[in-house]
């Protein structure tokens, strides 16, 4: 237990070791390392971005999905209402086309008909008057009633 | 003189001349007086251990780099990291400036000399005794000096006192000296009762307040220091009792030997404990030197 002038030696190799740390050691020790916490905190930083923007990209993505099927299933409907549409104006057309050509024949047909009356009554008139003719050949003189023919004929 | 020498060579061979022998310091007196004497082996040990342990971390340092790094830049960052973390948890300043570079200093410095203790002190004699003679002394542990551990205790006491003065001022400081820990009362409240007995009770406070801090900046030295030597000087005594039982027969060298290693395995947790105290009590010492009451 003796203090002696070693203390003071000591103390000043202390000191000067402390200067040494303090100037020398601890500095770049330091900037390395908070360099390198800057640097990871930064690439923890942009790995959190990517991931972030991946998930992102996802959500629309899925987003854009869903809108491209929803406009698919629009048209497809929108389609399908249009056909629908194209076979019921068809129908009507055909409807209208037919009622028209049935409204031809009818009228057609009534024509026909009429001829047909017509032409039924001129032989009715014929026939008529052939068979007036042959009962009237024998009862009536042909020559006695020539001139009532002739006036007849000449009537008509 | 010579017959004296002749006992001194004789009594080297029994037990306390062994202990003395091992526990004398290499001195070498530098002028008139006991204080003008330097311990060459304490001086020499710690000079040279803090050279080789900090200009190996300052090799390490100067090309550290912040990418990958080596393995010796992850032991020394490991080291740093374990100061560093210590100091922020109890000093909350600008640490990087001085208190963290010095709780390095402090712990590697400690730690290498405590570590002294594990050269065999017996090995340590024979390579003295082979180039200084016979009589040559040295004493491997310099933290089992007490002149080493005041030295350092002293060193971070000035620094608490700069530290607090430079904090506080020194009208600051001495502020404190007188109003803490136990406060002031409140001295001019007149014509009030309570102010009265602040006024009687005023320098009693002082002066408990004083004496308080006065012994407070006593014994933070005093058991910042003896507490490394003691610890130190212990651990050395108890090798060379060690060494001393083995050499009192051939059938005490096993076992010597086998509680030598116990001890040996022991006092690893003691060097590297006592040195992380006296770093831990450097800082705190430092961090309380900052703070105002």
């Amino acid at each position: 237990m003796n203090i002696n002038f070693t203390l003071i030696a000591q103390a000043l190799a202390f000191a000067t070791l402390i200067w040494f740390t303090v100037k020398f050691v601890w500095p770049p020790l330091l900037k390395a390392i908070e360099t390198r916490q800057k640097d990871i905190a930064d690439g923890l930083a942009a790995a959190a971005d990517g991931r972030n923007a991946l998930e992102a990209a996802a959500k629309k993505s899925e987003v854009t999905l869903a809108e491209a099927k929803q406009k698919a299933s629009e048209i497809i409907a929108q389609a399908e209402k249009r056909g629908t549409q194209i076979i019921e104006e068809a129908k009507g057309n055909a409807k209208v086309e037919g009622d028209r050509i049935i409204a031809g024949a009818k009228a057609e047909i009534e024509q026909e008909v009429n001829r047909a009356k017509e032409g039924l009554r001129a032989q009715v008139s014929t026939l008529a008057i052939a068979g007036a003719e042959k009962i009237l050949r024998k009862e009536i003189d042909a020559k006695a009633h020539s001139e009532l023919l002739a006036k007849l004929a000449a009537e008509l | 003189m010579a017959t004296e020498h002749a006992g001194n060579v004789q009594q080297a061979l029994t037990p306390s001349g062994y202990i003395e022998h091992h526990l004398a310091f290499n001195a070498q007196s530098l002028g008139e007086g006991a204080f003008w004497t330097l311990h060459v082996d304490t001086f020499v040990m710690s000079v040279a251990l803090g050279l080789i342990v900090m200009g190996l971390v300052w090799l390490v340092a100067r090309k550290a780099t912040s990418g990958v790094p080596t393995k010796g830049q992850a032991f020394v960052e490991l080291v740093f990291g374990f100061i560093d973390d210590q100091v922020k948890n109890i000093f909350h300043g600008n640490r990087h400036a001085f208190i963290a570079p010095t709780a390095l200093t402090v712990f590697l410095w400690v730690l290498v000399l405590n570590s002294m203790d594990f050269l065999p002190v017996d090995w340590v004699a024979g390579i003295v005794a082979f180039f200084g003679g016979h009589h040559a002394t040295w004493r491997a542990v310099p933290t089992s000096d007490i002149n080493t551990t005041f030295a350092l205790a002293l060193a971070v006491w000035l620094l608490m006192l700069f530290f607090s003065i430079k904090v506080k001022g020194l009208f600051g400081w001495i502020h404190e000296l007188f109003a803490a820990p136990f406060g002031t009362p409140k001295l001019f409240v007149p014509k009030s009762v309570m102010g009265f007995i602040g006024l009687i009770a005023s320098p009693l406070l002082f002066l408990a307040n004083f004496a308080f801090n006065l012994i407070e900046y006593i014994s933070k030295p005093l058991s910042h220091a003896l507490r490394l030597f003691g610890n130190m000087y212990a651990g050395e005594v108890i090798f060379l009792l060690l060494g001393m039982w083995a050499a009192s027969g051939v059938a005490w060298i096993l076992p010597s030997a086998i509680l030598g290693a116990g001890w040996s395995i022991f006092h690893i947790l003691i060097v590297a404990l006592q040195a992380f105290i006296f770093m831990m009590l450097t800082v705190v010492y430092l961090a309380m030197a900052h703070e105002s009451h």
